[in-house]
């Protein structure tokens, strides 16, 4: 017996220090940064400099909820959030239904979609800036041999349709994403539990919404949870394809924090930015979770 | 009767299948296109679909720099060689030190580990932009500002809880009994994870590389406010800084965009069918 207690407490040692490295790795570059990050939107910096020089307690914060910039940054960055996720959820579902009906060449579609999905997010964006291009993009030769447009257009200098356009070259990538995922759980469901609700006269629009769709609930939530936290922070695509213009059109959240913090020079403000993202991610993931998960249709 | 309806139902699809792989191939297309063309056509109104003069130069000036190449062109080998180090040491620090801990965490039952696995999910709410000023000052200190090194260690960030979760997964569903065969003949934990746990979780383990290879890749907030010389910048960032300026070398940035895409594309199509494995398990980079 005391010889079992020993044993079991040096397994747990063993654990310990199997654990230990990532333990701190990821303590030293997330835990600890984001804890600074936090004390530090409680204070005002110098310009240029890093040190906080005066507690402001949370003026910050409350600068930013008096703000107009901030809100209209907010409504900008729930705009591309709710469209490129909507717009993905759809079209992934779509898509995941079309391979799992087994067209001619469905094999090569379910290949295919791994290729805009690994293609670097900077490269993408970088793709459809030149495919935007005023002078000289593809967008604008093909629309204006199909005579659909008279002139060339300078497609990124109106801000709602740079947004739109920014969302459509997310589309692009994220996409396969979700329709991966979707087409996988889609292919779990068994064809016998369609085929007798078919025999039972269901049409095939009720076999979807009674049967596919609350089978495919937990695969969904996946893709909508880390899409949306995804879409809520997005960066990378913004800078490459529009750097947050026209007249400010495409800044979202993130890029605001990023101008805040390495443009403006104002540490406090910006970590006072980057803790709200963090809770507002943490928010919109708990919801999810609350509201569509459904043990009993958990597979 | 039955034959014939099943044959316009397929043409249905299929002619719903095309739009899809139009929307899919055009812009990659014209990504291929642009690079084997030369600066006149690229810049020629009415456009050029099909180059009239279709030529590598732009990719040898990439890939062999000699005197006459522009600062675009010579960047990107170097910015590629970054990149490359950066990814791949990033995969194999995660799978080595991640796939012990993931072992540790999920084989062997102590106090702790549920919550620890869950923290490790909680780990991937946490914006970039929240770690950056205070891991900036540590970079600072440490003299690592436009280094390779931090960025492979802040990219572990979110590339070691990450592989922790999904080799978790992947060990989970390993047999015990193995285990405990091995541990009556005497074998230590490094015996067990080598001998056993490897060899079964091969799969997993190359998807879990994949997916933090890609990731590392796709990289691009530390590593724009990380680095500014050629020393560490990595592809993303060349492509984002040139972008911003096509005066400079327009066909070496569509050469420099495909080759920027080569290596992830190429690795998430050779191993493909551990990438719905790994999606599945993981569900994480998107």
């Amino acid at each position: 017996m005391k010889k079992q207690e020993t044993l079991r407490q040096r397994d747990i040692r063993t654990a310990w220090m199997l654990i230990l490295p990532s333990l701190l790795i990821i303590l030293g570059i997330t835990l600890q940064p984001i804890l600074t990050t936090f004390i530090l939107s409680f204070f005002e910096t110098s310009q240029g400099q890093i040190v906080p020089t005066e507690f402001v307690g949370l003026s910050h914060y409350f600068n930013f909820i008096k703000d107009p910039i901030f809100w209209a940054t907010i409504k900008r960055t729930l705009y591309f959030t709710f469209v490129s996720v909507a717009l993905e959820l759809v079209l992934g579902l779509g898509i995941a239904q079309l391979i799992n009906s087994h067209p001619p060449g469905w094999k090569f579609l379910r290949t295919s979609l791994i290729i805009p999905w690994a293609v670097p997010t900077i490269v993408n964006g970088f793709m459809w800036r030149w495919i935007y291009n005023a002078d000289y993009g593809a967008l604008n030769g093909l629309l204006l041999q199909l005579g659909v447009i008279k002139h060339y257009v300078p497609w990124l200098i109106a801000p709602q349709r740079a947004m739109n356009l920014v969302i459509l070259a997310d589309i692009w990538h994220t996409v396969p994403f979700v329709a991966l995922i979707l087409q996988a759980a889609l292919a779990t469901i068994p064809e016998e539990l369609e085929e007798a609700a078919a025999v039972d006269g269901a049409t095939s629009w009720q076999r979807f919404v009674r049967i596919r769709l609350p089978l495919l609930r937990p695969a969904i939530l996946v893709a909508l949870v880390i899409r949306s936290v995804e879409a809520f922070r997005v960066f990378d695509i913004i800078y490459v394809t529009t750097n947050g213009g026209p007249a400010f059109g495409t800044v979202t959240i993130s890029f605001l924090t990023y101008l805040e913090t390495f443009s403006y020079g104002h540490i406090g403000n910006g970590s006072a930015l980057s803790f709200l993202i963090s809770l507002f991610t943490m928010g919109l993931a708990y919801i999810y979770i609350r509201f569509l998960y459904r043990p009993e249709v958990n597979p | 009767m039955r034959v014939r309806r099943s044959t316009r139902r397929n043409i249905w699809l299929f002619l719903v299948t095309i739009p899809v792989l139009v929307f899919i191939y055009a812009p990659i297309t014209w990504l291929l296109i642009s690079s084997v063309s030369t600066r006149a056509e690229l810049l020629s109104v009415p456009i050029h679909w099909i180059p009239q003069n279709p030529t590598l130069k732009n990719y040898l000036d990439i890939l062999t720099p000699g005197t006459s190449t522009s600062e675009v062109a010579s960047a990107f080998k170097i910015t590629l060689r970054n990149s490359l180090f950066i990814a791949t040491s990033v995969t194999i620090i995660s799978i080595i030190i991640g796939g012990i801990a993931a072992y540790a965490l999920v084989r062997m039952r102590f106090p702790f580990s549920q919550p620890l696995l869950i923290g490790l999910l909680g780990t991937r709410m946490i914006p970039e932009v929240s770690l950056i000023i205070p891991l900036y000052i540590l970079a600072a200190r440490l003299r690592l500002l436009n280094t390779p090194y931090i960025l492979i260690l802040t990219y572990l960030s979110f590339a070691l809880p990450f592989a922790i979760w999904l080799m978790a997964t992947f060990f989970e569903s390993i047999p015990y009994e193995l285990e405990d065969a091995a541990r009556i003949d005497g074998a230590n934990w490094l015996q067990i994870i080598y001998r056993i746990i490897v060899p079964i979780s091969t799969p997993g383990i190359v998807s879990t590389a994949l997916f933090v290879f890609l990731t590392a890749w796709d990289e691009f907030f530390f590593a724009l406010i990380f680095t500014n010389t050629l020393a560490a910048k990595t592809v993303p960032v060349a492509i984002a800084e040139f972008s911003g300026r096509y005066v400079v070398d327009i066909s070496a940035m569509m050469a420099g965009g495909v080759l920027a895409i080569l290596p992830p594309v190429l690795l998430a199509l050779v191993f493909q069918r551990y990438i719905v494995s790994g999606l599945t398990a993981g569900a994480v980079k998107s």
